[in-house]
């Protein structure tokens, strides 16, 4: 097709700066509304809380034979995600141990303070193994080193009250020094 | 634009129909540039990298757009739908293992075709914005990757992306954040998935096709980097160097069909039955957050990174720092820094030199974890039995060691080399036993999903957790195993596990040969009856050794018969066939008040239950249930239990042990009663 013939721009260089910076404001406006409005909504997970910590009944007493070697139980609670609610699941795993004789239970989380894989008990080599990275842990939680975990597993807050076992259940940032729980 | 109009004469239809478009859109002299690019030095293969690619990215559209039309992204609906994919779409094994094999060739590509770049110089000006836009594009098709493993939502997917996003917590000041926004919550959830899949399916590839769009306007505007010297006389992009670049991608997808098929043309040749939905992808079973899943690895491509993990052992948190955040934002931030350095004399060389030893290093600690996992593979088990007997003799002890080593020097440093490998192996096993383990929990998980009722709404992790297969081993190994064996008498290790428990072995209980040990007075007072336990001295044991051997009362005839009847009354799954005659005379010996009847009620005896367990609906289901839920129970044992919790009785304010489903799954795990597929 013929192209058509130029025409010359017009040439008030005041009105079309302020043709320039209105185009530039307004067209400004406009995409960035969705994207705030965007951005607002991707935020929202930073309000969400987890159940936060409370006192979960684990087992009895008799469950954990005293014997010092951990046993592991399903951490049951009532749990929601997002717009679904479960009564009762299973949210997770701690294990209970308890020395000869001894009244008192120590637990921990079989959440690896490494990064977050499921820690494993090996009964023969009586110690705890991360199946992930190959970190060890005595049976008290301890570190054998060397370790690629930077801390002891993360030991509970354990209450026996009637013979019951309850564990103040509580989630912790994985691969620092400090055992600092998630809000 | 043309001059001068072309004569117009004698033009057929579709000659004035392709005029009539070219007058309004100039697609001509499109096409024209977009094929006719002048190639120095002719046509050659180190030139298809980047437009296979192209290839493979586009093909992961058109087979990630068919997957999306059927997926479903939810924690309920996620795995559920990917296994309809999987194992009941026409085709879907075949889209599913080309998008999941053609993603791993990309990443193979993308080395290839980072490499040719680097040793061609490809990188130095005017190009350095086109190779940044390169990496970009690397980073965007591996975060793809990494998005793509969660969405089927099985466990393999689950646990890989808890460690990369703990990981992604790492990064310093908004670590914490970040993972929250990227996990869509604080914990793993439906917005895991949405999120992650609007990253997999919306956002990274918008990105990478703005990107990609760029790269190529670029490449097309520098033209090609030729290799030097040019020997050979230029040619054109079409179709020369077009005609390589399709073979090269034919080549590629021939490769990624080799990989889905290879098993099907296996089971050909080995006469199995060909099964679609073991080819291609797999599916691990659905993600379960309680349950431990040791089999966790990322797909190979990142296994580099996972290894680096371990190599920092002892670092503590600085460790984990420095090999998840550190050393590779360091090596990709000097990647970026190519074009600056290529300028140099030397620069080139040391980009080569590097660019080689990224890769070489990536490949070296890929070995090393395949070689860390697979060592039990191919290790002379049999070499390390003595180091394996010293360690268990002596309880693991460094002294006792060493005191048994004659405390020699050199003997211990060969012991504990030998301990390190032995260790090494072992852990290998674990994760040998532990791929086992996910494999049946997968298979498992697709029977359960195959059966005529589908998937209940609460999706496949309830079919798992009411499955009394699946959870039946673990309900017992938690609350049963502590005093119970439940092993098979004939297996080798069987004496050993029944010796230590202090209760009965459950294996096959109810079954005729479970009665017909329990009537044998070789076998009543062993471990696998009542041998452990308090009843060891009880009248079940004696009258079982004394009166029952008492040919002038009990024939052998008869005893079978009481077994028999017993068996009947369990009627547990695949037991052997019973004879019904046999089964009428065992219940009349049993009820029999002179004989079984004097101390338990049975059939329409008169004996009332209270001093010996009932034995009308023995071991069947309700009987099993309420034994669990409570053997104090007048049924039971109400004056003679040994040590047996009541299990499904609460006290006051509190919780029983275990609930009535959970019960009831124990119950039906020990009865044999599960679902079996075809
Ligand atoms: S997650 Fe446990 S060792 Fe890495």
């Amino acid at each position: 097709m013929d192209d058509p013939a130029p025409v010359p721009p017009p040439a008030d260089a005041r009105r079309s700066f302020l043709a320039k910076l209105m185009a530039m404001v307004g067209g400004g406006l406009a995409t960035l509304t969705p994207v705030a409005a965007g951005v607002w909504m991707t935020l929202d997970p930073l309000r969400r809380k987890s159940s936060a910590a409370s006192f979960l009944p684990i087992t009895k007493v008799e469950s954990v034979p005293d014997d010092g070697l951990p046993r592991q139980f399903p951490v049951i609670a009532d749990r929601t995600d997002a717009w679904t609610g479960f009564e009762a699941e299973p949210i997770g795993a701690v294990y209970l141990r308890r020395e000869q004789g001894s009244d008192t239970i120590e637990a921990f989380s079989a959440t690896c303070p490494h990064a977050g894989c499921f820690i494993e008990l090996d009964k023969r080599d009586r110690c705890f193994r991360c199946p992930c990275h190959n970190s060890a842990f005595t049976l008290d939680g301890g570190i054998v080193s060397p370790s690629p975990s930077p801390r002891t597993m993360d030991a509970l807050e354990c209450e026996v009250r009637d013979g019951r076992v309850a564990v103040k259940w509580e989630n912790y940032y994985s691969g620092i020094a400090e055992k600092v729980a998630r809000p | 634009m043309s001059d001068a109009p072309a004569p117009r004469t004698r033009r057929g239809p579709l000659a004035k129909l392709a005029d009539f478009f070219d007058d309004r859109t100039g697609y001509r002299a499109v096409v024209h540039e977009a094929l006719y690019e002048r190639v120095p030095g002719g046509a050659r293969w180190r030139y298809v990298w980047g437009s296979t690619l192209v290839f493979a990215f586009v093909t992961q559209m058109i087979t990630g757009l068919v997957l999306w039309s059927s997926y479903s992204a939810s924690a309920q609906t996620a795995w559920e739908s990917v296994y309809f994919i999987q194992h009941e779409m026409a085709g879907g094994w075949l889209v599913r293992g080309i998008h999941h094999v053609m993603a791993q060739a990309m990443v193979v590509l993308l080395a290839l075709h980072l490499m040719q770049v680097v040793i061609d110089g490809a990188y130095r000006a005017p190009r350095e914005v086109n190779f940044w836009l390169g990496l970009i594009l690397m980073k965007l098709v591996l975060g793809m990757a990494l998005t793509g493993y969660l969405l089927p939502w099985d466990q393999k997917g689950y646990w890989a992306t808890r460690v990369a996003t703990n990981l992604a917590g790492l990064v310093p000041l908004i670590g914490p954040s970040l993972q929250q926004l990227v996990v869509g919550g604080p914990d793993y959830g439906h917005h895991t998935l949405t999120r992650f899949f609007a990253l997999h399916a919306g956002f990274l590839p918008g990105t990478l096709i703005a990107f990609l769009v760029v790269h190529l306007t670029l490449f097309r505007k520098h033209g090609l980097c030729a290799k030097q010297p040019i020997t050979k006389p230029d040619c054109m992009f079409w179709p020369d160097q077009v005609l390589k670049d399709v073979v090269a991608m034919l080549a590629v997808l021939a490769v990624v069909l080799g990989v889905i098929l290879l098993p099907a043309v296996r089971a050909m040749v080995e006469g199995r039955p060909i099964v679609p939905g073991e080819l291609g992808a797999e599916l691990g079973a659905p993600a379960d957050p309680s349950q431990p899943y040791a089999a966790a690895r990322p797909e190979w491509y990142f296994l580099f990174l996972f290894q680096f993990l371990k190599v920092f052992e002892g670092w503590g948190a600085d460790g984990e720092f420095l090999g998840a955040i550190v050393v590779p934002g360091v090596l990709l931030g000097m990647m970026f820094l190519m074009p600056l350095v290529g300028r140099w004399k030397l620069g080139h060389r040391f980009n080569v030199l590097f660019t080689v030893a990224i890769l070489v290093g990536a490949g070296l600690l890929t070995a090393m974890a395949l070689r860390e996992d697979y060592a039990a593979a191919w290790a002379d088990r049999e070499a390390y039995a003595d180091v394996e007997q010293l360690i268990e003799e002596t309880g693991n002890d460094p002294e006792k060691i060493a005191a048994t080593l004659g405390n020699d020097e050199a003997r211990i440093a060969e012991f504990q080399a030998k301990a390190h490998e032995l260790e090494e192996i072992r852990r290998s096993e674990a994760f040998f036993a532990a791929v086992k383990q996910a494999e049946a929990e997968a298979h498992r998980a697709v029977e359960l999903a195959g059966r005529p009722e589908r998937i209940p709404p609460g999706g496949a992790l309830e079919l798992i957790r009411t499955d009394p297969l699946s959870q039946g081993p673990i309900l017992f190994a938690q609350h049963c195993s502590s005093c119970h064996a439940h092993v098979d008498p004939a297996a080798p290790e069987a004496a050993e596990l029944m010796a230590a428990s202090s209760a009965a072995n459950l294996s096959r209980f109810g079954s005729a040969a479970w009665a017909r040990g329990l009537l044998d007075p070789e076998l009543v007072a062993g471990p696998a009856y009542f041998g452990n336990t308090a009843h060891a001295e009880g009248d079940m044991v004696s009258y079982v050794t004394n009166d029952m051997t008492d040919r002038d009362s009990w024939s052998e005839e008869q005893i079978e018969a009481v077994a028999v009847a017993l068996a009947a009354e369990a009627a547990v799954v695949d037991d052997e066939p019973l004879d019904p005659a046999i089964v009428e005379q065992g219940r009349a010996l049993m009820a029999d008040e002179e004989r079984c009847g004097s101390c338990h009620h049975a059939g329409d005896n008169e004996t009332e239950n209270g001093y010996a367990p009932d034995l009308a609906g023995w071991a069947g289901r309700e009987w099993l249930i309420g034994i669990i839920t409570d053997p104090n129970h007048e049924r039971f044992y109400p004056e003679t239990n040994d040590r047996m919790p009541s299990f499904g009785v609460a006290e006051e304010g509190g919780v029983p042990a275990l609930s009535a489903t959970q019960i009831g799954l124990l119950a039906d795990w020990l009865r044999g009663e599960w679902y079996r597929g075809e």
